[in-house]
C-alpha cells in the first residue's frame, strides 16, 4: 500500500546531484532532511511551541502595559508593534501550524497508511513555516517589525513608506511574510487533501475516519482556498506601497474596502480553519474517556463541513461599520446567525457523547469538557455580533477581544492542550504528568477567564481596542488590573506544561501502546510509533476500528469486552525484522525541500528592500532545489530490489 | 472529593465573577463612553436590542456550562457500576431537536435585527443639522457647512435634534487613512473610509458631554485619538454657533501699504510667523482648515489634542514647545525621512523642523512659548 514503489525510481540509475542523498533516519541531522510524517508533525509542534511562548510574552507585556491607566512601559510604537506581531503570531505562526503538527502526526496513524502523499512537499512545507516565522520576526533587527495590525488595514499599510502613516519597513516584512507563511500551509493542505482521500487503508471508507481525520480534511479545503485570496491581498499591498499602484488609493480610483473584502473572504474562513481542529481533538477525546462512541458521528461530521462551507458567507461581518447600507448588512447578519446552528449541533452532540458514559477525568478530558463551555460562551458573544445593530457597538471593542479569544484561546488553545495530554504518549512514548497536567488546566481555566471574561464588560463600557493607553476616571481600571493578574496565571499554566515536558522527558520510555483504552488506529500500534507506523496495513471493518477489535455489544447495548482482543504486538518494534518481513519501502530523506525553501525568506529581503543583487541568490537556491528535487527520485533504489514479491505480494 | 462540595466551589466563583462583573459595569457606570448608558434615540434602540438578546445568551451560556460540568461529575466512571456504559451512537430525534430550537431562536432574534438595521438606516428628520466630519492622523475636524463654522475635536449639538453627520477620510484633495466615529451613548460605530462619505445620525436626549473615540486601528496615537459630543440646549447651541462665526479676538494679520494682509508687528504673530505655524493651522478665518486644526476659536474648547489634555495654559505651552512628547506622532522622525510627509505637529525643542532657508529652525524658548500661548488662549 506504499506509494512509493514507481517503477521509475527503483529502475533508474542513482545519480549524485551535487548533493549526496541523505541516508540517516536518526541523530541530530537526520532532523533537517527529515521526511517522515511523524518527525516533521514533531517540529510543527516544536516550532509551534516556542511561538506560543514568544506570542505569550508579547501578551504579558501588553498586558502589563494595559495594568492601569496611561501605562508607561511601552511606548505607543512599541505597543502597536506588540498586537501586530500576537494575532500574527499566534494565528500563522501558532494555532495553524499546531494543528498542522497534529494533523501530521495522526492523520496518516488515523487512517492506517505508512506515509503521506506527498513527502517532501510535506517537508518544504514546515521549513517554509519555520523560515516564514524567522523571517517575520528577524524584522525586529532590520528596519522595523510590522506594525498595522494582524488584519493590516489599508491604506495605513499600503501607504508607501514616504507617505509617513506607518514608519518603517513594518508592512513590507508583515505583506511578504504572509505570502510565505501562505505557501507552507498551502503545502500543508494538498498533502493532507490527497494523503486522506488516497491513502486510507482498505476499508476506511469516508464515514468510517475519525472526526479529527475529517476535520483536518475539511480544514485543508478551506486552507488551499483561502490563502491564494490573501495572497493577492498581500501582494496588491506590496505593489501599493513599493511600485505606485493604486488598488487601494481612493484619490486615484482605488478602494480601501476592496482589501478588507479580500482580507476578511480569507479571514473568516481563516476563523474556521483555527478551530476545527481543535473540534477534531474534543471529538477524539471526549468518546474515548466516555467509553461511548460519538453521540451522531454523521451529524457531527456533515456540522464540520457545513461550517466550512458556510464560512464562506460570513466575511462581512468583520465589516458591518463600513457602511454597506442595511440590505447587505442584513443579508450577512443573518448568514452569522445560520453558522451558528451547525456550531450548536456539535455542542449538543458532544454533551451527548458524555451523557451516559463512564468519565474519567484525566486532563485531556477536562481541557476536552473545558473547551465545550468556553468555546460555546465565544461562540454565544458570536451570535451578539450577529445581531448587526449591537455589533456597531461592541466592534473594535474590548467585547470582540473577549469574544475570539473564548473561541481561540478557550477553543483552539484548549483542544490543543487535550491533544498534547490525549497523544502525548503515541509521539513520545511516556506519559504526560496527570498530576501536574490538572494543576496546568485549572490555572489556565481559571487564569483565562480572568483575562477575557472581564472583557466582555470593558467592551461594553466603552473601551476600544488596539490602544496602547486610556486615561483614568473611565472606570476601567479595576477590571483591567485583574486581567493583568489574570494574564500571569495564564503564564504560570503555561509554565506549568512546559515543566511537566521536561519532567516527562527524564522518565523511562515505556507508555503503553493503548494507554487510554483508545478507538482509532493509532492506538493499535506500539508507542511511540515506529517509523513504518504499521508492520502491516490494517483491514479496516468498522468505525472506530481498534475500539471494535476489543468490545462487542450484548443485547442492550452494553460494552463487553473481547477476549484477548485488540492486543499489540510489541514485536513490530523490532525494525529490522518488520522491514525485512514486510519488505516496507519508505521515502528516504532529502535535502532538496530545505534547499527550495531556504530559497525563499532570501528573495523575501530582496523584495522588502528592494534590493535586486538579492534576487540571484533566492532564485539560485530555489530552482537548483527545484529542478535537483525533480530529478531525485523518491525513494532511493536499495542494493537488493525486493521488487517482484513486493508486486507479487498485491 | 464529594460532588456537594465541588458544586459549593462553583457556586463562589460563579459568585466571585457575578461580583466582578457588578464591580466593572458600576464603577464605569457615569464615564460617558458606555454603550449600556444610551442618551440618543439610535444608541437607545440599539440598547434595547442588545439587552434581552444578552439575557438570552447568558442563559444558554449558564445552561451548556452547568450541563457541561453536570454530566461531567452524574457520569464519572465508578469500578463495577458503570465502566461498561450503554452504547448510544446516536439518537435522530434529538438530533433533530437540537438542530431546530437553535434555529427557531435565532429566527426569533433575527426579526428584530433586521427590523432595527433598517430603522437606523431611515434618513434624519427634516429639521436635522448638518455635520461633516473629516478624520485625520490623528485628530477630528467639524465642519457646519450651513453656518460656514468648522472646529476640531469637540463636537457642539443642539439636544433632542437629529444631527446628519457625513463621514469623510479625503479633504483638500488627499485622503487620510481609515478611521471610525464613535459616541457609544449617543449611536453605534460608522467608518470614515477614504473614497467614500458615510452617514450616520445622532442625537442626544439631555445636554452633556459624550465622549467618543476613533475604533478603527490608524496608526501610531490611534489611542489618543478621542473627541467629545458637547450636546447644548437649542439656544445655548445657537450662541456658541454664532460665537464661531465672528472674526478672531486676536487678528494675527494687518492690512499692509499695499493693502494685502501682512502678518501684525506684535510678539505672538512674529511668533506665529517664524514657527512656521500657519504651515499647517489656520488662525483667523473659522471658516477654513488646513492640515491641522483650526485655531481661531480655540480658548472656546476645554480640551486640545484630541480631547486628551485639558485646555490650560501650562499644557498649552508644554505642546507648543514638544508637541511630540505628550501626544506620540510621526513628525518626531520626519526629519530622517527624505520628502516624507511628516504626520503630526513637531517639536521644537528636539529636532526642529526646518526653516525657509533649509537649516533647522532654533529651539522655542520658554517665553516664546508663553507669549504664544497666552495670544491663543484669548482667542475664545
Amino acid at each position: 500500500m506504499t506509494a512509493f514503489t514507481d517503477t521509475q525510481a527503483l529502475t533508474a540509475a542513482p545519480r549524485p546531484l551535487i548533493l549526496r542523498r541523505p541516508k540517516a533516519t536518526t541523530g541530530f541531522w537526520s532532523w533537517f532532511t527529515t521526511i517522515d510524517h511523524k518527525k516533521i508533525g514533531i517540529m510543527y509542534g516544536a516550532t509551534a511551541l516556542v511561538f506560543f511562548v514568544v506570542g505569550g510574552i508579547e501578551a504579558l507585556l501588553i498586558r502589563v502595559q494595559l495594568a492601569g491607566p496611561n501605562g508607561t512601559l511601552l511606548t505607543a510604537s512599541q505597543y502597536n508593534t506588540l498586537f501586530t506581531m500576537h494575532g500574527t503570531t499566534m494565528v500563522f505562526l501558532v494555532g495553524m501550524p499546531m494543528a498542522v503538527g497534529f494533523g501530521n502526526y495522526f492523520v496518516p496513524l488515523q487512517i492506517g497508511a505508512r506515509d503521506v502523499a506527498f513527502p517532501r512537499i510535506n517537508m518544504f512545507g514546515y521549513w517554509v513555516v519555520l523560515f516564514g516565522g524567522l523571517f517575520l520576526y528577524s524584522s525586529f533587527f532590520l528596519g522595523g517589525a510590522p506594525n498595522g495590525g494582524w488584519f493590516g488595514y489599508t491604506p495605513l499599510t499600503s501607504t508607501p513608506i514616504s507617505g509617513g502613516a506607518l514608519p518603517g519597513h513594518g508592512a513590507d516584512f508583515w505583506a511578504v511574510g504572509i505570502v510565505m507563511l501562505g505557501i507552507g500551509s498551502t503545502s500543508a493542505a494538498i498533502n493532507f487533501i490527497v494523503t486522506i482521500l488516497n491513502m486510507r487503508a482498505p476499508g476506511m471508507t469516508l464515514m468510517r475516519m475519525p472526526v479529527f481525520t475529517w476535520m483536518m480534511l475539511v480544514v485543508a479545503f478551506l486552507t488551499a482556498f483561502a490563502m491564494p485570496i490573501v495572497t493577492a491581498a498581500m501582494i496588491m499591498v506590496f505593489f501599493d506601497r513599493n511600485f505606485d499602484t493604486t488598488f487601494f488609493v481612493a484619490t486615484k480610483g482605488g478602494d480601501p474596502l476592496l482589501y478588507q473584502n479580500l482580507f476578511w473572504l480569507f479571514g473568516h474562513p481563516e476563523v474556521y480553519i483555527l478551530i476545527l481542529p481543535g473540534m477534531g481533538i474534543v471529538s477524539e477525546v471526549l468518546p474515548t474517556f466516555s467509553r461511548k462512541p460519538l453521540f451522531g458521528y454523521s451529524v457531527v461530521v456533515f456540522s464540520g463541513i457545513a461550517i466550512g462551507f458556510l464560512g464562506w458567507g460570513v466575511w462581512v461581518h468583520h465589516m458591518f461599520a463600513t457602511g454597506l447600507g442595511p440590505v447587505a448588512i442584513s443579508a450577512f447578519g443573518l448568514s452569522t446567525m445560520l453558522i451558528a446552528v451547525p456550531t450548536g449541533v456539535k455542542i449538543f452532540n458532544w454533551l451527548g457523547t458524555v451523557y451516559g458514559g463512564a468519565v474519567r477525568l484525566t486532563t485531556a478530558m477536562l481541557f476536552s469538557l473545558g473547551f465545550i463551555a468556553m468555546f460555546t460562551l465565544g461562540g454565544l458573544s458570536g451570535v451578539l455580533h450577529s445581531v448587526v445593530p449591537a455589533d456597531t457597538q461592541q466592534t473594535d471593542t474590548y467585547f470582540v477581544v473577549a469574544h475570539f479569544h473564548y473561541v481561540l484561546f478557550g477553543g483552539l488553545i484548549f483542544g490543543l492542550f487535550s491533544g498534547f495530554y490525549y497523544w502525548w504518549p503515541k509521539i513520545f512514548g511516556r506519559m504526560l504528568d496527570e498530576r501536574l497536567g490538572k494543576i496546568n488546566f485549572w490555572t489556565l481555566l481559571v487564569g483565562f477567564n480572568l483575562t477575557f471574561f472581564p472583557m466582555h464588560i470593558l467592551g461594553l463600557v466603552g473601551m476600544p481596542r488596539r490602544t496602547y493607553r486610556y486615561e483614568p476616571g473611565l472606570g476601567w481600571d479595576t477590571l483591567n488590573l485583574l486581567e493583568t493578574i489574570g494574564a500571569f496565571i495564564i503564564a504560570l499554566g503555561t509554565l506549568v506544561f512546559l515543566v511537566n515536558v521536561i519532567f516527562t522527558a527524564r522518565k523511562p520510555r515505556n507508555a503503553l501502546a493503548d494507554p487510554w483504552d483508545g478507538r482509532s488506529l493509532e492506538w493499535s500500534i506500539p508507542s511511540p510509533a515506529p517509523e513504518y507506523n504499521f508492520a502491516e496495513i490494517p483491514m479496516v471493518e468498522a468505525r472506530d476500528d481498534w475500539w471494535h477489535r476489543k468490545y462487542t455489544e450484548d443485547a442492550d447495548g452494553r460494552l463487553v469486552r473481547l477476549p484477548a482482543g485488540g492486543a499489540v504486538d510489541e514485536a513490530d518494534l523490532d525494525v529490522a525484522q518488520v522491514e525485512q518481513e514486510h519488505h516496507i519501502h519508505l521515502p528516504s530523506p532529502s535535502f532538496y525541500p530545505l534547499v527550495v525553501a531556504a530559497g525563499l525568506p532570501v528573495l523575501g529581503y530582496a523584495a522588502v528592500f528592494l534590493n535586486p543583487w538579492l534576487v540571484f541568490p533566492g532564485l539560485l537556491l530555489l530552482l537548483f532545489g527545484i529542478y535537483a528535487w525533480g530529478l531525485e527520485p523518491s525513494t532511493e533504489p536499495e542494493p537488493i530490489v525486493a521488487l517482484p514479491e513486493e508486486v507479487g505480494a498485491r | 472529593m464529594t460532588p456537594p462540595r465541588k458544586s459549593s466551589r462553583f457556586v463562589l466563583a460563579a459568585g466571585a465573577l457575578a461580583l466582578v462583573v457588578l464591580a466593572g459595569c458600576s464603577q464605569a457606570q457615569n464615564n460617558h463612553q458606555n454603550s449600556l448608558d444610551p442618551h440618543g434615540a439610535d444608541a437607545e434602540k440599539i440598547n434595547n436590542l442588545f439587552t434581552p438578546v444578552a439575557v438570552v445568551a447568558i442563559l444558554v451560556g449558564i445552561f451548556i456550562t452547568g450541563a457541561t460540568i453536570y454530566v461531567a461529575i452524574r457520569f464519572r466512571y465508578r469500578p463495577g457500576v458503570n465502566e461498561n456504559p450503554k452504547q448510544t451512537h446516536g439518537n435522530t430525534r434529538l438530533e433533530i431537536t437540537w438542530t431546530i430550537i437553535p434555529a427557531v431562536l435565532l429566527a426569533i432574534i433575527a426579526v428584530p435585527t433586521v427590523g432595527t438595521i433598517f430603522t437606523l438606516a431611515e434618513p434624519p428628520a427634516d429639521n436635522a443639522l448638518q455635520v461633516t466630519v473629516i478624520g485625520k492622523q490623528w485628530w477630528w475636524e467639524f465642519q457646519y457647512p450651513d453656518a460656514k463654522v468648522t472646529t476640531a475635536n469637540e463636537l457642539h449639538i443642539p439636544v433632542n435634534r437629529d444631527v446628519a453627520i457625513k463621514l469623510r477620510a479625503c479633504d483638500h484633495g488627499t485622503c487620510n487613512v481609515i478611521h471610525s466615529f464613535w459616541v457609544p451613548e449617543l449611536s453605534g460605530t460608522r467608518d470614515v473610509v477614504p473614497g467614500r462619505t458615510n452617514t450616520l445620525v445622532i442625537s442626544a436626549d439631555q445636554p452633556g458631554t459624550y465622549l467618543g473615540q476613533c475604533k478603527e486601528y490608524c496608526g501610531l496615537s490611534h489611542a489618543n485619538m478621542r473627541f467629545r459630543v458637547i450636546a447644548q440646549s437649542a439656544s445655548d447651541f445657537e450662541k456658541w454657533l454664532s460665537g464661531q462665526q465672528q472674526g478672531p479676538v486676536n487678528s494675527l494679520t494687518t492690512p499692509g501699504p499695499d493693502g494685502n494682509p501682512v502678518i501684525a508687528d506684535e510678539p505672538a504673530p512674529q511668533l506665529i510667523q517664524k514657527f512656521q505655524c500657519t504651515n499647517c493651522h489656520v488662525f483667523d478665518d473659522a471658516s477654513t482648515s488646513t492640515y491641522a486644526p483650526n485655531l481661531t476659536h480655540l480658548a472656546s474648547r476645554t480640551t486640545f489634542a484630541s480631547g486628551y489634555y485639558e485646555l490650560t495654559h501650562s499644557n498649552l505651552v508644554k505642546w507648543l514647545q514638544n508637541a511630540p512628547g505628550m501626544i506620540p506622532m510621526e513628525s518626531q522622525g520626519c526629519r530622517e525621512i527624505p520628502q516624507g510627509i511628516c504626520v503630526g505637529m513637531p517639536s521644537f525643542t528636539e529636532n526642529t523642523p526646518d526653516g525657509p532657508n533649509g537649516k533647522p529652525l532654533p529651539e522655542m524658548t520658554p517665553d516664546q512659548a508663553n507669549t504664544i500661548a497666552d495670544w491663543l488662549l484669548e482667542q475664545t
